[in-house]
């Protein structure tokens, strides 16, 4: 049992725990069921504070570090190794920080099977937290692959009208990825003899026509999962058929998991491969960044507005993690947790209107302000957070993001022109363009349909639920410096790595 | 002493009869009765030999097999006896229903 | 903390700089927290409280300052750390952010304590008095958030105080947002300004990176003092910086082409056109350049552009002016004009001018809405007297028949009488606007006719030609709302505001009229306290315009000025007075709503509708911009790439193979020899089964056969 009391497997299997217990229920136990799951999922948050606090932000390298031999047959060397650095504290913070909030969401939103669905629940946390902390790719791919699962079930039983058709989609398109980095985590492990990422990263040495074939393979895994243009089909899909919980964990986290791959595999294993490729896989992202933003603008349906904001939003991420430079990669992952935050409280909000009028076609709203004062202030807060508001947590992400491209496109940059930056840039004035629309429609204006006008404003839970967020919105616009932190070691060894790479290259 | 042939061909003789009992009578009791004539023959060919070669395995091998052949009489008589229930008979060349 | 430890005498006050934050910001606290249980006069009082203690805090600043000059930063806490970007939240106190902190504060307050009255009455001719809390505190954030702008020592700092003034902006023009046209007019109006300013802050967001790309820091002394190498190595970077920052300042100071949002703002209440759209928001760009000054002054080609859109400005939006009936858009467009005098000062280098017009003009431009405010309420409170009043419950004629508009200038007429104090103020803020001296306009835009009379002769006759058109306008303005007769029964029963609203009016009234005061020609008083900031750096001075050119006072720019003002004033007189009373002659079918639509035909018709360049931008952006992402949306993204690629190429091309595979391969092939093989086994099994006769002395038999031949084996091999 000593094994689970490192801190990371703790954190990543206690929610094990708590299905256990869950195991032992009634189904008619709805309420015990609900406090169980939030019991557990708080004390995980608790547990990953804990990491925080022995994390030490100063050591560049992995940390709270576990290697033990798993599989080890025949020249593969398979281990449990997990460890946590500056990459990856933010998002496991992220994730346990999310998951109690969205089960506390669905308090009243899911009252059918709650069991099985708190289960799938904690068990989702335990894959996303095992993605963020594996370091062997073997142990990274188990767990990237578990996570479909839960989540399959999740849109797939207490979705919408087309749940099956969202749910099959959405773990096809993952898998159809998936598969072709399977064939290159093999070849890694068969080439280096380890699985181990550390020790294939300090061995090095890929040559560079199959660096690039290897980079293309995990590339494919995690653009699907970001999801990049044009390979986004099916988030709206998942989206608009996720119940709210499942909806928030999918942006918040689970599309993480694609941009978290890039900077912890893609980057730092294939060095050269990601410098060639840099000015492409930023072009996918300034395109998706414009296109996202412009497709948001004409949708009906409030969710899938926020289901093509996020195309748009992490095409900020890709542009700032292939801007290969601090403050780029920095930036990126600073605005992967703001990402979490600002999308995942805007269908925490969509799904608090949703509950109330069964709808989410912005033509039946209108005037919601004026009935819902709180709701409505609440929403502008997070929609202005979403748009990249100075002072909110979106406007530092952002900025330092388009500053880290826009240093790349100096001569000699990994990007080489000014003009992804500058075009990105646009996609803020267009982020307004849908974001204030959205507002316009749902809140602003007469009251003039009758059912909008009896609506209850928020409770205290619903309050509960996005005030935490909301706080980690101005914390992280106003003082973001803690943040940084966290990571700029990490990062900078990385970027020194690639330096190293670039110069091998020329 | 008697020589070991005349036991052989004894036991020959009786397992002949037993085997013949077998194939041709038609009452089950007497086809059973068939059946030990032929494992005493064997018997007879145990002793036979166990006293030639002064080895006591043979004689064991017969415990064993009046043994098995007691439990054979006990489950057998069982079987004719429930077979007589149900058919009032016990005529073999009634009971071929487990037949193509 | 701070940079001057007692380098001259007098006190110093400098550390209480975040307190011009703090203060709005506990304020905003306490009324959205308590605000609930609070009287309206309370939440007023409070809000008021809080700005009034900023100007206090400005104020000390500035005494602090004649005494150190040189002005401190005092850095608060980091802000961005990542790589080499650092970025603090740093203030500065300086003479030039401190000239701005005490107007922003102190026309604050005088509009704070205005809209305690107004808005009194305008949530409850609104209907929903559950707003007025939220007007105070939407009011103190823009407090806060432009204080921000004004006292950041870094320029992405000065960008969250720049975006956040431009949210307050949105919220305040919307404050009414199920009202307006169809009942979303004044959300729509929010949108579009939030949306424009949106635009120019691309531009700033570009001059940042430019900025950074080149200086490596945002913090201005840092960057200023790296500019003479810059400017020597790369003087196109530079060139980038400003031209980027431009669009910036066009957003926020409304100027060609981005100046379309400022009319519509005047959707929001009075106060707000007063304090954001008037007096300081807008001039956020001004401060900008003005602040920028030493980038500019190294490349004069930036300062030209500047100076030909500010001037072009100036002209553009006054002969818009001319032709509006709307009290509060005729304000608007004069706003942008003046602003374009403004942008064209500090564009040509003339700060001092610059800034000191933005003075006088947060003076008389606060004070012309505020009144207009008091006038638009006037007429309300008028029209509600005669709906209640009459018994048939007549609605109060409008002149088109249409619902009664209470801005419409075209509605008043002869409020001399009824709105005493109104009118007299208005009438101080209206020839201090005209430039008719010895009021505060006169000074400040004479300095900057001044200058452009040294500096550029383009600029010059274009300003001038627009100063003429103020007169004009605001000539216009006064007698259609003050003199004659009342144009509708309204008007005729309009009654004055209450001395919450008239006090603060006759302060503004009394800055209005000796703002000039602050930098007489003679005296250059406010030149001397801004020179300790306004300096740049010995190298760079030979190349830049010299603003310090001995120029004193020059009659003749002064007098042509002075001149064209009162023949724009005798013009309008002459058209307003004497041919409107010869119209009202004619029958009321054919009687025009202006003397001038006569007399100028379509020219009138043009710039009554602004040029068309709404309709123009609808045109050639918003409405291809909609049909683009309507077409990515619906066709490219669901159509195509959703429904047709995926679920049709992919989805079918899948069932496809799949069905291929079952039907042709498994079934045809790989079934059939399994299939085959199980047919065959039956069939031959149907013939060995025969031999199972039942008998057992069949099976007897076989088993003896068995064994013989067993044996026979064994025996014979």
């Amino acid at each position: 049992m000593n094994f689970l009391l490192y801190p990371l497997t703790l954190v990543t299997f206690f929610p094990l725990l708590g299905v256990l217990v869950l195991l032992f229920l009634k189904p008619e136990q709805k309420t015990a069921a609900r406090w169980v799951a939030l019991i557990t999922s708080l004390i995980t948050f608790a547990i990953s504070i804990g990491v925080l606090v022995q994390f030490n932000p100063a050591n560049p390298d992995l940390q709270l570090v576990i290697d033990l031999p798993w599989i080890q047959m025949a020249g593969w060397d398979i281990s449990f190794y997990m460890g946590v650095d500056g990459l990856s504290i933010l998002l496991l913070l992220l994730t346990t920080f999310l998951t109690p909030i969205s089960i506390l969401s669905t308090w009243t939103a899911v009252d059918d099977r709650v069991k099985e669905f708190m289960i799938f629940f904690l068990l989702l946390e335990l894959g996303m937290v095992g993605v963020f902390l594996a370091q062997d790719l073997f142990l990274f791919y188990i767990f990237w692959e578990f996570t479909l699962v839960p989540m399959y079930f999740l849109i797939g039983i207490w979705g919408g009208g087309r749940r099956m058709y969202a749910a099959v989609k959405f773990f096809l398109y993952t898998m159809a990825g998936s598969i072709l980095m399977l064939l290159a985590i093999l070849w890694l492990g068969i080439y280096g003899g380890t699985f181990s990422v550390p020790d294939l990263i300090a061995k090095g040495g890929i040559p560079g026509d199959i660096q690039l074939w290897l980079f293309i393979a995990f590339a494919a895994a995690f653009a699907i999962k970001v999801p990049m243009w044009p390979l986004h089909s099916w988030l709206p899909d998942a989206h608009v058929e996720a119940p709210t919980a499942g909806s928030v964990i999918l942006a918040g986290v689970l599309l993480k998991m694609g941009t978290y791959g890039f900077v912890r595999f893609n980057i730092p294993l294939f060095p050269q491969a990601a410098l060639q490729a840099a000015p492409w896989i930023a072009a996918l992202a300034v395109i998706g960044i414009l296109y996202g933003a412009m497709v948001s603008y004409p949708q009906q349906d409030v969710k899938k507005l926020v289901a093509y904001s996020s195309v748009s939003h992490l095409g900020f991420v890709m542009l700032g993690l292939f801007a290969l430079n601090p403050q780029g990669i920095q930036g990126g992952i600073l605005q992967m947790v703001n990402h979490g935050l600002s999308t995942g409280a805007l269908f925490l909000i969509v799904g608090m209107i949703y509950e109330r009028r069964h709808t989410r076609d912005m033509d039946k709203f209108g005037g919601l302000w004026k009935v819902m004062p709180i709701y409505g202030t609440l929403t502008l807060i997070v929609a202005l957070s979403s748009m990249g508001l100075p002072g909110l947590n979106g406007f530092v992400g952002e900025f330092t993001i388009l500053l880290g491209a826009w240093d790349a496109g100096q001569a000699g940059g990994a990007l080489g022109s000014y003009w992804f930056a500058a075009l990105a840039a646009l996609g803020v004035i267009l982020a307004a363009v849908y974001m204030l629309y959205m507002f316009q429609k749902l809140f602003l204006g007469p009251v003039d349909k009758e059912e909008n006008r009896s609506l209850k404003d928020i409770n205290w839970r619903e309050i509960g639920t996005l005030i935490p967020l909301l706080v980690l919105i101005f914390w992280i616009g106003l003082y973001p410096k803690p943040f940084f932190t966290l990571m700029a070691p990490t990062v900078d060894k990385l970027v020194a790595a690639l330096q190293t790479a670039a110069l091998a290259m020329h | 002493m008697v020589p070991v042939d005349y036991y052989i061909g004894l036991s020959a003789i009786l397992f002949t009869i037993g085997a013949l009992g077998v194939l041709i009578r038609r009452n089950s009791v007497v086809i059973f009765m068939s059946v030990e004539l032929m494992l005493n023959a064997a018997n007879l060919v145990f002793v036979a030999f166990a006293r030639t070669y002064e080895a006591v395995s043979g004689q064991i091998f017969v415990f064993f097999v009046m043994t098995v052949a007691a439990a054979e009489v006990a489950v057998g008589l069982a079987l004719i006896v429930t077979i007589f229930h149900t058919k009032q008979s016990i005529d073999v060349d009634q009971m071929n229903t487990m037949k193509w | 903390m701070l940079l001057s430890e007692g380098a001259s005498a007098g006190p110093q006050f400098f550390y209480l700089v975040p307190w011009v934050v703090f203060l709005p910001l506990i304020g905003l606290l306490i009324n959205v927290i308590f605000g609930g249980r609070l009287s309206e006069k309370l939440i007023g009082t409070i809000a008021s409280t809080a700005t009034g203690l900023a100007f206090v805090v400005a104020v000390l600043l500035a005494v602090s300052l004649v005494g150190h000059p040189e002005g401190a930063t005092v850095t608060l806490a980091d802000w961005i750390i990542s790589g080499d970007l650092q970025v603090s939240w740093g203030f500065q106190v300086d003479t030039l952010s401190t000239t701005m902190m005490l107007v922003v504060a102190g026309v604050g307050t005088l509009i704070h304590i205005y809209a305690i009255g107004y808005m009194h009455d305008d949530v409850r001719h609104h209907g929903d008095p559950s707003r007025y809390r939220r007007f105070f505190v939407f009011f103190n954030l823009f407090i806060l958030t432009m204080m921000v702008l004004v006292s950041a020592d870094n320029y992405l700092m000065l960008f969250v105080g720049w975006e956040g003034v431009g949210l307050c902006s949105y919220l305040l023009i919307g404050f009414w947002y199920d009202k307006g046209e169809k009942g979303i007019g004044n959300a729509l109006a929010g949108k579009k300004a939030f949306v424009t300013n949106r635009i120019g802050d691309f531009g700033f967001l570009l001059a940042a990176f430019t900025m950074f790309a080149m200086f490596r820091t945002f913090n201005f002394e840092d960057v200023f003092r790296q500019i003479p190498e810059v400017a020597e190595l790369l003087p196109v970077g530079i060139l980038m910086i400003t031209l980027f920052m431009l669009l910036g300042v066009a957003g926020k100071s409304a100027q060609i082409p981005l100046y379309v949002w400022l009319p519509d703002a005047m959707a929001g209440p009075t106060p707000v056109s007063a304090l954001i759209h008037a007096a300081t928001m807008v001039t956020a760009g001004v401060y900008l350049v003005a602040r920028s000054f030493p980038l500019y002054a190294v490349v004069p080609s930036a300062q030209n552009t500047v100076a030909l859109v500010g001037a072009a400005t100036a002209l553009f939006a006054g002969t818009i002016a001319v032709a509006q009936f709307d009290i509060k858009k005729v304000l608007a467009y004069s706003t942008i004009s003046q602003l374009g005098f403004m942008v064209a000062a500090v564009g040509m280098g003339a700060v001092v001018a610059g800034m000191f017009h933005l003075v006088t003009h947060a003076f008389f431009k606060a004070l012309l809405f505020l009144s207009a405010g008091s006038v638009i309420q006037g007429i309300e409170r008028g029209e509600h007297d005669v709906e209640h009043n009459s018994k048939s419950k007549k609605s109060v004629k409008a002149h088109a028949g249409q619902h009664f508009d209470p801005q419409d200038m075209r509605n008043m007429g002869g409020l001399r009488k009824r709105m005493k104090i109104t009118f007299w103020v208005y009438l101080i803020g209206a020839i201090a606007l005209a430039g008719i001296p010895p009021l505060a306009g006169f000074w400040s835009k004479d300095e900057i006719l001044l200058e452009a009379s040294h500096l550029s002769p383009t600029v010059y006759y274009l300003l001038t030609a627009a100063a003429f058109l103020t007169a004009f306008y605001m000539g216009r303005q006064v007698l259609m709302v003050f003199f004659g007769e009342s144009r509708s029964e309204a008007a005729a029963h309009a009654s004055e505001s209450g001395p919450v609203m008239t006090v603060p009016l006759m302060i503004l009234a009394a800055f209005s009229a000796l703002g000039g005061l602050l930098n007489l020609p003679w005296t250059h008083t406010f030149g001397h306290w801004l020179e300790h900031t306004v300096k740049i750096e010995e190298a760079v001075q030979e190349i830049a315009l010299g603003e310090e050119a001995a120029v004193k006072f020059d009659p003749v720019v002064a007098g042509i000025s002075t001149g064209l003002a009162l023949i724009a004033v005798v013009l309008a007189w002459y058209v307003y007075d004497r041919r409107y009373k010869r119209m009202l002659e004619l029958p009321p079918a054919k009687r025009p709503d202006d003397p001038l639509r006569g007399t100028l035909g379509p020219v009138f018709r043009l710039l009554e509708n602004k040029y068309w360049v709404d309709e123009l931008y609808w045109m050639v952006i918003l409405n291809p911009y909609i049909a683009l992402s309507r077409f990515l949306a619906e066709q490219v993204d669901w159509r195509f790439w959703h429904d047709w690629f995926h679920d049709r190429v992919i989805t079918r091309g899948f069932n496809l193979l799949a069905r291929v595979l079952s039907v042709q391969i498994d079934l045809g092939v790989i079934d059939a020899i399994a299939n085959w093989l199980g047919a065959a086994t039956q069939r031959g099994a149907e013939r060995l089964r025969q031999i199972q006769t039942g008998y057992v002395r069949n099976y007897a038999l076989s088993v003896f056969l068995g064994v013989i031949i067993i044996l026979g084996y064994l025996i014979l091999r």
